[in-house]
């Protein structure tokens, strides 16, 4: 491949020079030349032919090829392209997938859900019941646990938004409220830990502390106004908002009540954190306060000098957003971007930053705060705290390099 | 008074009753404890669904096995995704007790984890073996085939002596090497960074 520098002249009239150096560039290269429309061209046509039918089921305009990306075999997962999507709702067909033994087929007629250990009044649920109690409705990201490890332990510049870190979705949930069912069966005082098991092949099972069901957490059937679906747990789901995704256990089929965790392989053996002074955090249920830039990010990129809306998500298992700044300069300087409405707690926010590019080399970086003060760390202060031995938990900060030729690719940030 | 504002005035006055609980959680007034809903668990729901295993032993079922029934078991049902000895793959690694000093997981990324080196509790072999193995039939292992496979590995991971019986009674006795190396979350959120 020619490693020499050459000048190339767009429509637009810009000059720039480009340097063909490998693969991403090449791609780089590719978006550059897709992106610049022609100023002028034919008028439309005075009669216009008639429009498509009245369908019983929509779908997207065929130019739109929206789509995740599937990792895994024996392992399932699938990405959601969060460069492509506007505002925070993750669509349902695009909200990612996490799961450890396959998508089970559960019928909705045969769904129960058993409720039982330190409970005055033992009881099985189907679905029926579960949607006579008052239903509740809210909007809260979910994110994998190990959602971004390749922008913490093996940083890759050709990696778009949703390679890092396409394991978050958000969508509106709708269920019952874990208290009012607490209520239901009667709860013993002395109670302190639940587990949530799944009715996959797995049967996935997690501990979780009461003071989470007495807060927040539901069991949702509804997704972003239909029933759930099967990828998030079909027909009926734990949902722990701010949570780690595996402890909102999918296809939820047993709740049991008891004095103590029950230690599970996903509790143990996965999930925990072995940390540099020679310990392992285990029960580390909340996401920390995250951001990414989702535009310009790898592989569109910067196709003319001027005004660019860089615009990203974030969020913290904590509760709200509370400001997102943006450096352009690598961290050296930042300025608060403007947080769109709504800023919902435990939920996708999405920011939005108006930065003039004027054909320099820039590296574009966000920073989340939440409404505790948790601010979200550099790369170095994350690694410096948790070691490089860490599967989970990666939400330092993420940043993206502007080329002089208008390629962006993912990068460390300094 | 306007019908508005008669509307205003009861609102106000209902408010003023309601009490804070169910104001805060947006509950209507009307809304009961108990709502009577679903039916009663009966003792056979409960032993039909209940597979859960506790680390003081409570859950597991009646029988037994020793490693040597383990090392049959295991070549015919596991070795094909974990090797012939638990540690050659082509999935997780079972078997292995280095490092025997520390606990440096979080600083050396070329350690692999496993059953000898990082599970906190044995009881916890039982329970996930029940659960979700062989990957592509789980629940079709009797419980004298669990316990022969947890024997195995406790073995092989040389935790338990070739000859030990692993059941109901001895298996939470059994002592895991890394038993105190795990610490309970200390995030809080606030500008520190754990």
């Amino acid at each position: 491949m020619n490693d020499q520098p050459h000048e190339r002249r767009e429509p637009d009239g810009l000059t720039r020079r480009r340097l063909v150096a490998g693969t991403a560039a090449a791609i780089g290269l590719a978006m550059l030349r897709r992106s610049a429309f022609p100023q002028t061209g034919p008028a439309p046509p005075p009669s216009r032919p008639l429009g498509g039918t009245a369908t019983v089921l929509g779908a997207r305009a065929p130019q739109e090829k929206l789509q995740r990306i599937v990792f895994g075999t024996m392992h399932g997962m699938s990405l959601t392209p969060l460069q492509d999507l506007h505002g925070i709702i993750t669509p349902s067909d695009l909200h990612y997938e996490r799961h450890h033994a396959g998508v089970p087929a559960i019928d909705p007629h045969e769904y129960k859900l058993l409720i039982h250990g330190m409970v005055d009044r033992p009881t099985v649920f189907d679905l029926e019941a579960l949607k006579r109690f008052p239903a509740v409705s809210r909007f809260h990201f979910l994110e994998c646990s190990g959602n971004g490890s390749s922008g913490y332990t093996d940083v890759r510049p050709d990696q778009s938004p949703q390679v890092v870190d396409g394991l978050t979705s958000t969508s509106e949930w709708t269920g019952v409220s874990l208290s009012t069912l607490l209520r239901e069966v009667g709860v013993h005082p002395r109670a302190t830990w639940f587990l949530a098991e799944g009715g996959d092949a797995a049967l996935m099972a997690r501990s979780i502390p009461i003071a989470k069901a007495w807060d927040d957490a539901m069991i949702a059937y509804g997704q972003n106004g239909e029933a759930l679906r099967p990828e998030q747990g079909y027909p009926a789901r734990l949902l722990l908002p701010g949570w780690e995704g595996n402890t909102n256990v999918k296809w939820i089929r047993r709740l049991e009540f008891a004095d103590r965790p029950f230690m599970t392989r996903d509790e143990t053996s996965k999930y925990t954190d072995p940390l540099p002074n020679g310990t392992a955090r285990m029960f580390s249920f909340v996401m920390d306060a995250k951001s990414i830039i989702t535009s310009p990010a790898y592989p569109a990129a910067v196709t003319g000098h001027g005004w660019w809306d860089v615009t990203g998500l974030a969020w913290s298992g904590r509760g709200r957003i509370s400001r997102v700044d943006v450096s352009t300069d690598g961290g050296t300087r930042w300025s608060p971007a403007v947080l769109e409405q709504p800023v919902l707690p435990k939920c996708h926010t999405r920011f939005t930053f108006p930065w003039k590019w004027d054909g320099a080399e820039a590296l574009l970086m966000s920073r989340a705060t939440d409404e505790t003060g948790y601010v979200q760390p550099t790369l170095a202060e994350l690694r410096r705290v948790r070691g490089l031995g860490t599967n989970y938990h990666f939400n330092n900060m993420r940043a993206w390099r502007v080329r002089r030729d208008g390629s962006v690719l993912f990068g460390l940030e300094g | 008074m306007t019908r508005g504002a008669i509307c205003k005035s009861v609102l106000v006055a209902v408010a003023a009753i309601t009490p804070m609980h169910v104001r805060q959680h947006g509950m209507s007034s009307r809304a009961p404890v108990h709502y009577g809903l679903g039916r009663p668990a009966t003792a056979a729901d409960i032993q039909a669904w209940d597979v859960t295993v506790m680390p003081d032993g409570r859950g597991l079922p009646s029988g037994s096995g020793t490693p040597a029934q383990g090392a049959a078991i295991f070549a015919q049902r596991c070795a094909r995704c974990h090797g012939p000895t638990g540690v050659e793959g082509p999935f997780d690694r079972l078997v292995g007790r280095e490092p025997r000093q520390g606990f440096p997981f979080g600083r050396d990324t070329s350690l692999v984890r496993t059953i000898g080196n990082y599970w906190p509790y044995s009881t916890t072999v039982y329970d996930y073996i029940d659960r979700a193995m062989p990957y592509d039939a789980p629940g079709s292992l009797t419980p004298n085939e669990i316990y022969s496979l947890v024997a195995f590995l406790l073995w092989k991971n040389e935790i338990i002596a070739d000859t030990a019986t692993m059941d109901a009674r001895t298996l939470p006795r059994v002592r895991m090497p890394a038993r105190d190396r795990f610490v309970v979350d200390n995030r809080r959120g606030g500008p520190e960074v754990r």
